[in-house]
């Protein structure tokens, strides 16, 4: 594995051994010095040129904890917002002999592209509406560990699925698990050509949440992603509230086990009510511990070997 | 290139026109373990603050076993565990990515105890010189000791054994493959 930009790229062992050395780094939160030597030495560049709490912090203590060297380069006040175009900036950073590049961009396909360019690993952090491999290895990851295995599981996705990169990611990586997957969405929000690639890649879609909640075995909100919408595809966020948030009421459709992700940042009040955010069934925060071991896991399987050797 | 630190595992050597010396057998395994458990005992003066950390692979299973050994001769249980140092190898960069395993300390930590490494082959001593780096991130042992089954000798670093169940000299080129039951099926230490 030289790269990860897409799930697509990874096979059903590859998940597994991610999720099995992410077990083993799992431990090293609760240790008293949270350091491990693997990658003493590498130097990590975080790039991130779209805001990003969780994500950026994440890479970044996952790559302080193996011991690499991390830089943080974001777009604001960088020579990117100087009009510097990307291939610039990234062959710049990559020219002071940088062996990890961790790329968040606004673009669909900035990742890969970059991987073109430059010799260093690149990890695909976000591009625009197409991927973020490392939240859906995350969210999976995390599932499991609530769930045993995901072999036959029915996973409702629910929310803005137009825009939304995790649900592009979470898909496939939830159906190579063997998870069975329903997105939901109102059909403003409902990727246009759903119904063709639903059918190829083996995952059910719907509009009504009401009947999708009581038959899952774990749910995953999604983020309303204003940033992104350039027209009105709701008339107003009561009504997606109404229609598509995870509410109190729609709470109570659920198992009390069955497990709530949310990606994050969430709009409280608009996708998920406070009382389903903070259940005890929710597993939000449990996504962010899972993140930095998933995060630590490709990290070290992408830098700690010899450059050209895969994975033993 | 760096010599290999462990006993080659056994699945990689298939050649059959080379012939295996068995060197120990399930019995002799089982002696050994048992007069290692003894010394431990005498040494430790009991088994109070005794924590044996096995190495993985086939040092886990080792630890497990002398822990029973222990165990049935002082009547109490002995606080085992397992560590794994593919993190704290000095040759992660040379290979392909190697497969990082579970580090699972007992209940009571390393702090202030006197932690018996137990792994099956001692060769160049990188494991071992890997395993106290390990340690040292983890806690604060009283003491640490190291036990092998086998001492091939070949030692890379200054490290020595204090307890080692069979002497073994070799030549650099032989292989010192250790089966176990757990692991493999068997219980034998080859050499070939």
């Amino acid at each position: 594995m030289k790269h990860l930009l897409s799930v697509d790229d990874l096979s059903r062992d590859d998940i597994d051994m991610l999720f099995a050395t992410a077990a083993d780094m799992h431990d090293v939160q609760n240790r008293e010095v949270k350091k491990l030597p693997a990658l003493r030495g590498r130097t990590v560049v975080n790039m991130f040129f779209e805001d990003s709490t969780r994500t950026r912090s994440s890479f970044e203590i996952a790559g302080k904890w193996l011991s690499a060297d991390v830089i943080n380069v974001s777009a604001k006040g960088s020579s990117a917002s100087k009009g510097e175009s990307l291939r610039d900036t990234v062959l710049t950073v990559c020219a002071m002999g940088v062996d990890g590049l961790v790329i968040r961009h606004p673009a669909s396909g900035a990742a890969l592209q970059v991987s073109e360019w430059v010799d260093a690993s690149v990890v695909n952090a976000g591009d625009g509406m197409h991927e973020h491999p490392t939240q859906a290895l995350l969210d999976a990851y995390t599932l499991q560990r609530r769930l045993g295995s995901l072999e036959g599981r029915h996973v409702a996705i629910i929310g803005d699925l137009t825009h939304s990169r995790v649900f592009r990611s979470n898909v496939q990586c939830l159906t190579k698990l063997g998870a069975r997957v329903t997105v939901v969405a109102p059909p403003t929000l409902m990727p246009s050509g759903i119904a063709a690639w639903s059918a190829a890649a083996g995952f059910e879609t719907s509009y009504d949440v009401d009947a999708v909640l009581p038959e899952a075995d774990a749910v995953m909100m999604l983020r309303v992603q204003r940033e992104r919408m350039s027209g009105a595809f709701f008339p107003s966020a009561r009504e997606y509230t109404v229609g598509y948030g995870l509410t109190r009421n729609r709470l109570a459709l659920l198992g009390p086990d069955v497990p709530i992700c949310h990606p994050g940042p969430m709009n409280r009040g608009l996708e998920i009510a406070a009382d389903a955010a903070d259940a005890a069934q929710s597993a939000v925060l449990e996504q962010v511990s899972s993140g930095l071991a998933i995060r630590m896991a490709v990290l070290y399987h992408l830098l700690a070997g010899e450059s050209e050797g895969g994975i033993a | 290139m760096p010599a290999p630190d462990k006993a080659d595992h056994p699945a990689r050597d298939t050649s059959p026109e080379r012939a295996d010396r068995t060197v120990l057998d399930a019995r002799d395994i089982s002696r050994a373990l048992t007069r290692i458990s003894h010394e431990l005992l005498e040494r430790n003066k009991g088994a109070t603050d005794l924590v044996l950390l096995g190495l993985h692979t086939r040092g886990v299973p080792l630890a497990r076993r002398i822990a029973e050994r222990i165990a049935a001769v002082e009547g109490t249980p002995v606080a085992v565990g397992e560590l794994d140092v593919t993190m704290y190898r000095d040759d992660l960069r040379s290979q392909p990515t190697r497969r990082a395993h579970k580090t699972a300390l007992p209940p009571g930590g390393i702090d202030r105890k006197v932690v018996v490494l137990v792994d099956d082959v001692l060769f160049s001593g990188r494991t071992i010189r890997a395993a106290l780096d390990a340690l040292a991130d983890l806690g604060r042992p009283s003491a640490v000791r190291l036990a092998v089954l086998v001492d091939r000798g070949h030692r890379e670093l200054p490290i020595r054994a204090d307890h080692v169940g069979k002497n073994l000299p070799s030549a650099l080129a032989e292989r010192v493959s250790v089966r176990l039951s757990e692991v493999d099926g068997t219980d034998e230490v080859t050499i070939s």
